[in-house]
């Protein structure tokens, strides 16, 4: 996957590549939480699988940054050796899991980003970054599907389905925001055509999302309020440093132990 | 889509390397090799049937075995390189590379016709393009119905025949 890199970009690529995999990574691991407590057998298999998609994708990411900061890292490194303040992750996806519904929303969300940014990433001047999208686009049709389906299902399904899946999206909407600010790593990358200037996806995102929550008869809250700092490492919610104690236990508790 | 093989049969460069040392095997034949190597997750499918494997080829006297991934996380993808190893060093070969492709990604219709019937008989239903089985694999009827996008592996989904009552896999199409 080598692809000529100049000095002067590897730091900017490196947190783009950094903030898409660790999106996966930290979404990956929140999804995995439910292995073992959803609500019935196939939902439990769906989110396990589910999981398992974005770690692999993670391994992609994480991988090919590793090969760009070119200093002897490992993805595995930079998945479980780094602390909270280190992590380019959206905000959305750090959040504890809430109900089923809430878990479900958020993936939708998210999926609905994955499945419009991915497509465009295909299309990169960087053929790592375009490969690795090939890849995990396929992987985020799949999964929007899904996710769209039960938001309609459980938003346009029993009054409760209803009043708790209107509840989600009322609870994350405002971490929505963030996935489409823009900031000098977004410039340099739609710059050298490596990636998309992510503000220039919100009105397909606002497109897809508005279709799929009429259908579910759930109404997007009135408020254009962002939460941020996720994205570029400046203020995570205290939820991140909970989610790595779990997810890093091993490497903290014995340093360096491999198998 | 056949292009999942139709191997370097037609790949005469081997003749340079019978003067180079210990005999190295054609490219023909590390194929036929590799047709015998199960998918360790559905083991009724070779790794070939399943158009995982991308090139054989070689470099100078390193063979050269290009593989792409199913799904990127899918954990069967170690224990393949590992069985593609195994049995390779098992006829001989010493100088081996085994190599990730991810473009072209992988697609179900790189499934040849003899995996396909394959899947079936084990009662698997193989992929349609139409995104659902087309038959039940146990009683054959068409009134079936999907349980979960999601199965027992990342590549297949869990559906039910109406007619027999009997849960089946679906190999998704991707």
């Amino acid at each position: 996957m080598a692809t000529e890199i100049k000095p002067a970009d590897k730091e900017m690529l490196t947190q783009f590549l950094l903030r898409m995999g660790d999106n996966t990574l930290i979404l990956g691991h929140r999804v995995s939480e439910w292995c073992g407590h959803a609500p019935v057998l196939e939902e439990d298999i769906a989110l396990a699988n589910t999981a398992l998609d974005l770690i692999g994708q993670t391994q992609l990411w994480l991988g090919y940054a590793a090969e760009v900061m070119d200093d002897g890292k490992t993805a595995d490194d930079i998945a479980f050796l780094r602390d909270a303040w280190d992590f380019r992750n959206l905000l959305l996806l750090e959040l504890p899991n809430g109900d089923f519904g809430q878990t479900l929303m958020r993936q939708f969300l998210f999926d609905a980003y994955q499945s419009i940014l991915l497509p465009r990433l295909m299309k990169s001047s960087n053929q790592a970054v375009a490969e690795i999208a090939e890849k995990a686009s396929k992987e985020a049709a799949y999964h929007v599907e899904r996710s769209a389906e039960t938001v309609v299902g459980l938003g346009d399904g029993t009054d409760e389905s209803h009043r708790r899946m209107q509840a989600a999206l009322d609870r994350l909407w405002p971490y929505v925001g963030e996935m489409f600010v823009s900031d000098d790593v977004d410039a340099a990358m739609a710059a050298a055509g490596v990636a998309p200037d992510p503000a220039s996806l919100r009105a397909e995102y606002d497109a897809l999302i508005g279709k799929v929550f009429a259908e579910a008869t759930l109404t997007i809250p009135d408020s254009d309020f962002t939460h941020k700092g996720g994205r570029n490492g400046k203020t995570h919610t205290e939820h991140l440093g909970h989610l790595l104690t779990q997810m890093q236990w091993l490497q903290r508790a014995y340093p360096g132990a491999t198998w | 889509m056949a292009a999942a093989r139709l191997p370097g049969r037609n790949v005469v460069t081997d003749r340079e390397h019978i003067t180079a040392g210990p005999t190295l095997p054609d490219v023909a034949q590390v194929w036929d090799w590799l047709h015998a190597v199960p998918d360790p997750e559905i083991p009724v499918i070779s790794l070939t049937d399943l158009g995982i494997i991308r090139g054989v080829a070689y470099e100078d006297d390193t063979l050269i075995v290009t593989v792409t991934p199913t799904y990127s996380g899918c954990p069967a993808t170690s224990i393949i390189n590992l069985d593609i190893e195994t049995a390779l060093r098992g006829h001989g070969v010493e100088k081996l590379e085994l190599r990730r492709q991810l473009s072209p990604a992988w697609t179900t219709d790189w499934i040849t016709q003899s995996g396909r019937d394959k899947l079936e008989a084990y009662g698997i239903a193989p992929p349609q393009p139409a995104g659902g089985p087309d038959k039940c694999p146990h009683c054959g009827s068409q009134l079936v119905e999907k349980m979960s996008q999601f199965g027992s592996t990342p590549c297949k989904a869990q559906w039910r025949c109406t007619a027999c009552l009997e849960p089946f896999d679906y190999f998704k199409c991707i």
